[in-house]
């Protein structure tokens, strides 16, 4: 194996170890001369990563056909959400009405399919938006520490004791003619508070690590750090947030339409369906089943994502690397013991002694 | 502490039981029987990348009062070997052969029998003394605990013999500090605590892994004059794991070498170290630099890096790394036994040449590291200064109070430092922990605006410095810190992470491109790596990549904080080359921070001992070692130990009493009078001086100062 690699030039002790590093892990294939190969990025290193990861490809794939169906299905049925079929109350699935209707006539399919397109933008519009607000705010907070510091943890404070649901009532009848949208920026406004707080304290530890010292002493102003170091090296903590806020999102929202709020009659939104048939559901089932197994797909299928990209970004997770490499790494760590002058090998698998 | 409660002792995992307090057997030990005697002993765990054989067959026999060594890197096994040995292996571990202690077999024996040997027959030392204490009963308490677990004996009785022992492992003041918790205790203090409670029970056996490790070498000397006290008072055999050899040389009277789970030399220290047998052997004792090592050479380092424990390859381990392995190595692996020509056991097939005709000091090719040419040949003070501090001083200030911060004391960090560094040269700090290395680098580092002193880099004084200047002055000083693994972050593949610094100065794309894989070549890494993660790299090569990056932006200085305290000894002598060899080709200067002298004395040309928060000595590299003048660098020098067990026994070692004072509470007038060896032979008003006055710098030699008043020169190497 070590055969088509270019000798390293330098000194013995040098090389050595060079060939130790090709003995960890390589797929054997025989690589071009480094003149040749273009350094891959971070990003496509993560891309690729996640592109292993089969069942985050299986999550992205239920989300792509969630928006689809969502966008794309109410032009093959010929019911309109707001259309009140007077012929059918309760009607079960079957039919004309593909998932039934419910009390009001309404076609379930429709209005289910109206709901998901309101449910998936809120959701994670929310989960975004409130994770990007939560690790902005803490790592600045964590990083600058002094009285940006305090600044901002007396603001996520202030937030955080202010009954949120109270504003959100207070607020809404002027923003009743406004778009949905609004209610976005509401709803993730009071949804970021605690992560801010974790993510401020991990910043805490993880500004005193070297890796962070070390830019800091190259000159990389603190942003830069912030957005190159920092804010990775939490990705695991984002990404599980994220996934969360997005399931807390689309029932929150509902809770608020519930009173009132949010998205109103007659649009509709997949909490508002499920909220609405709750005292019919014991005796017509599909009332609850189809929008809730809609529920439960979103939420699916952002945490196979979010799992995806956490391996994706950790490189410590064996997940994300490739199948061959892993179960090959070890045989040739061995063989290429054996076989070179010098050689070596990860010498990570006992821990230390 | 209460005498209802007991208090968990630390060493002993299992939850004790009250009865079988007494002995098992008490026969007088015979002094020719070995007390512990292990066979074949076998360890292997599961994990999930197949079964990990960790130790492969150990055997080894201990008599009364003879102490053996164990040395190897680490992943050797031989921690490993021990717990196995004192049955606190966890249950996945399968172990097979026989552990025989005093003729009594302990594999196989619950873990509540095993309870009571351990701590009793066999006493412990373990490596950190902070987390083997339980901090919230007292030191008293545990060792009465120790005692009353394994001895019928009432508190009172107990408490006077914890005392005593107290007083036998040095602890000054032992009837008040019987009292103290853990925290109260200086690391140097808490593993005499340690082997205070190790031989409580007069054990037969006591096993110290790698005890003086996380402790400085002053106080590492004082430790292990303890250690040889409590076996003189106890009469037990002591095994000692270690990855010193210089420790051992010392320490031991026997040594095991160890390379992947099996003993690969075992003989007497003389032996061992004056005829190694074993390529292996040869290897780690030609890659420790050593103090007494006057001409600067090369260092051998071993290549490569110990295989995997997991499917080992066929044929002798070392195979690979080996610099005369034959064919026949790679086939069968050799058995440990005496070869032909050879006076102790060896594993290692081709044992009876190095005995005859191959040389064992020729059989690794020294890597050549070429001269420095224009520089060296410039005087000293024509060349110009890259680096300069005056007076540089750094206080903290102590404060108490929740809500109203009020100040209760300055804790005096740095004191007061001035020194420089000229082109081409290399400066070593050296002093133990605590004397404000650290926070004198930082304060170079952070380029302060604050407190009293100048720092001059690159004859600009920082202070005035506007923000492009100071970019500008981070490109001509890098760092490279001591954990390689800390110091990448571990979520960007290496190339990015040598991208870093030339991104931040503005370099273009297509020179970016070109330039890593050129600093993967240069530090003797592929230049095919550069899409890794820190994480597929082993220490030694993360090392090389940290340096690599420190040299991204052709930096005038670089500055290295413990470089090499991190790295197995085989792999620190390659980084060390690597060091050389760039500082020539780049006409680097270096600031090296360490606390190891031997790694210092072999790369340094000028050294700056400090102590507490002052430079005490600051000289070229022969007269601080051929003649050190102030008592504390004659202490810290003596109390290194040499890898050479003859002159290790004739020498005698100035040993400090105390700790290192606190910066926040600093003597008067001299600081290092109370602990000082010096200041105990003066005359009265002599010591007087010491007290009132701090000594100013006296001028010993072109380039040597000493701040003491009575600095005389002392050979002590």
């Amino acid at each position: 194996m070590s055969a088509n690699q270019p000798a390293p030039s330098n000194t013995s002790a040098a090389g050595g170890e060079a060939v130790a590093a090709l003995a960890t892990a390589t797929a054997g294939a025989p690589q071009p001369p480094a003149a040749v190969r273009k350094r891959t990025s971070r990003g496509k290193l993560t891309a690729r990563r996640f592109a292993r990861n089969k069942l985050a490809l299986v999550g992205l794939g239920i989300l792509a056909l969630l928006f689809l169906a969502a966008y794309v299905g109410p032009s093959f049925t010929k019911y309109d959400y707001k259309f009140h079929d007077y012929m059918a109350f309760n009607a079960p699935p079957g039919g004309d009405h593909w998932w039934g209707t419910n009390q009001g006539g309404q076609d379930l399919f429709a209005l289910t399919m109206r709901g998901l397109q309101k449910s998936l933008v809120i959701g994670l519009l929310v989960g975004g938006i409130s994770t990007l607000v939560a690790g902005f705010v803490g790592a600045f907070a964590g990083y600058y520490g002094r009285w940006v510091d305090k600044g901002l943890t007396w603001f996520v404070d202030l937030l955080l004791v202010l009954p949120s649901f109270l504003i959100i009532a207070v607020l809404s009848p002027i923003f009743r003619n406004a778009s949905w949208l609004i209610f976005v920026v509401l709803l993730a406004a009071f949804s970021w508070m605690i992560t801010a707080r974790v993510v401020r304290s991990m910043t805490l530890t993880l500004k005193d690590r070297e890796f962070v010292k070390a830019a800091k002493y190259m000159g990389v102003p603190g942003p830069v750090i912030i957005f190159r170091h920092i804010l990775p090296n939490m990705a695991s903590l984002l990404i599980i947030d994220t996934v969360i806020q997005v399931g807390a999102a689309v029932i929150g929202e509902s809770g608020l339409s519930f009173f009132g709020f949010g998205v109103q009659a007659p649009d509709v939104s997949l909490g508002t369906i499920i909220a609405d048939n709750t005292t019919n559901a014991p005796t017509f089932q599909w009332l609850f089943y189809f929008p809730a197994t809609c529920l439960v797909l979103i939420g699916v299928a952002v945490a196979f994502i979010g799992d995806g990209l956490r391996d994706a970004f950790d490189p410590n997770s064996s997940g994300a690397k490739s199948k061959g490499r892993r179960r090959k790494a070890l045989a040739e760590r061995n063989e290429a013991h054996r076989k070179a002058t010098v050689a070596g090998g990860s010498r990570d698998v006992l821990g230390t002694s | 502490m209460t005498g209802a409660a007991v208090p968990s002792q630390p060493a002993d995992s299992t939850p004790r039981s009250k009865e079988g307090l007494r002995p098992v057997t008490d026969t007088r030990l015979d002094k020719s029987q070995p007390v512990l005697e292990v066979t074949d002993l076998e360890v292997s765990f599961p994990s999930e990348a197949g079964e990990v054989r960790a130790v492969r067959g150990v055997s080894y026999a201990v008599r009364p009062g003879e102490v053996l060594g164990i040395v190897g890197e680490s992943g050797s096994g031989k921690s490993v070997s021990s717990m196995a040995v004192l049955g606190l292996l966890p249950d996945s571990a399968e172990v097979s052969g026989s552990v025989k202690l005093a003729g009594r077999e302990l594999l196989g024996l619950s873990d509540n029998e095993l309870s009571k040997i351990r701590g009793k027959d066999i006493g412990m030392v373990f490596q950190d003394p902070l987390s083997a204490l339980t901090p919230v009963y007292s030191v008293g308490a545990q060792i009465v605990e120790a005692l009353q677990i394994h001895q019928e004996m009432t508190k009172e009785q107990a408490r006077t013999r914890a005392i005593e022992l107290l007083d036998v492992v040095g602890i000054p003041d032992p009837r008040r500090r019987v009292d103290n918790f853990p925290h109260e205790f200086s690391g140097g203090m808490r593993q005499r605590a340690m082997i205070a409670m190790a031989i409580a029970n007069d054990p037969k056996v006591i096993i110290a892994d790698e005890p003086t490790t996380a402790l400085d070498v002053t106080i590492q000397a004082q430790v292990l004059e303890v250690l040889k006290k409590a076996q003189d008072v106890t009469g037990a055999a002591i095994v000692m794991i270690t990855h010193d050899l210089g420790v051992i040389a010392g320490f031991a009277d026997r040594v095991q070498v160890m390379y992947a789970g099996k003993p690969v030399e075992s003989g007497s220290v003389d032996e061992v170290y004056y005829h190694p047998r074993m390529p292996y052997t040869i290897g780690l004792l030609g890659s420790i630099p050593r103090l007494d090592n006057t001409e600067r050479r090369a260092l051998t380092p071993i290549e490569g890096t110990p295989p995997s424990m997991v499917e080992l390859p066929k044929g002798c381990p070392f195979a690979a790394r080996c610099p005369i392995a034959i064919d026949r190595c790679r086939e069968v692996e050799p058995v440990l036994s005496v070869k032909e020509g050879n006076t102790h056991p060896t594993a290692c097939h081709r044992s009876h040449e190095l005995a005859g005709a191959l040389d064992p000091a020729t059989i690794y090719p020294v890597p050549e590291i070429p001269a420095a040419v224009e520089l060296t040949s410039v005087p000293r003070e024509q060349r110009e200064k890259v680096l300069e501090l005056d007076n540089l001083t750094k206080h903290f200030p102590l404060t108490q109070g929740a809500v109203i911060k009020r100040k209760v004391g300055v804790v005096k960090a740095v004191d007061g430092i001035t020194l420089d560094i000229r082109e081409g040269e290399t400066l070593g700090l050296v002093g133990e922990s605590g004397c404000g290395k650290t926070t004198t680098l930082l304060e170079i580092l952070d380029l302060p605006s604050g407190q009293a002193g100048t720092v001059t880099v690159f004859g600009k004084d920082v202070r005035g410095l506007g923000r492009a200047d100071r970019k500008a002055l981070r490109r001509d000083m890098q760092i490279v810190f001591q954990d390689p693994m800390a110091a990448l972050d571990a979520r960007m593949p290496i190339g990015d992470i040598l991208a870093e610094p030339l991104k931040t100065h503005n370099w273009d794309k297509d020179r970016i491109a070109a330039r890593v894989p050129e600093l993967l070549e240069m530090v003797g890494l592929n230049p095919d790596h550069a899409d890794r993660y820190p994480q597929e790299f082993s220490g030694g090569q993360r090392q090389r990549i940290s340096i690599a990056r420190a040299l991204a932006l052709e930096p005038k200085l670089v500055i290295l904080d413990e470089p090499v305290s991190a790295l197995d000894v085989s792999i620190q002598a390659g980084v060390l080359n690597l060091l050389d060899e760039l500082k020539v080709k780049l006409g680097l200067s270096y600031l090296f921070v360490a606390h190891d002298l031997s790694v210092v004395r072999h790369i340094a040309d000028r050294i700056a001992v400090m102590y507490l928060g002052r430079i005490v000595e600051l000289g070229d590299s022969a007269s601080i070692f051929d003649a050190p003048s102030h008592p504390y660098t004659q202490a810290l020098l003596s109390a290194v130990p040499l890898p050479d067990p003859r002159r290790e026994r004739e020498r005698t070692r100035i040993l400090l009493t105390g700790d290192l004072p606190s910066p926040a509470n600093v003597p008067s007038g001299c600081r290092f009078r109370n602990r000082c060896p010096k200041f105990l032979t003066l005359s009265e008003g002599e010591q007087q001086r010491c007290h009132d006055e701090d000594p100013a710098n006296s001028r010993l030699a072109a380039d040597h100062v000493a701040a003491c008043h009575f600095a005389t020169a002392l050979e002590v190497i």
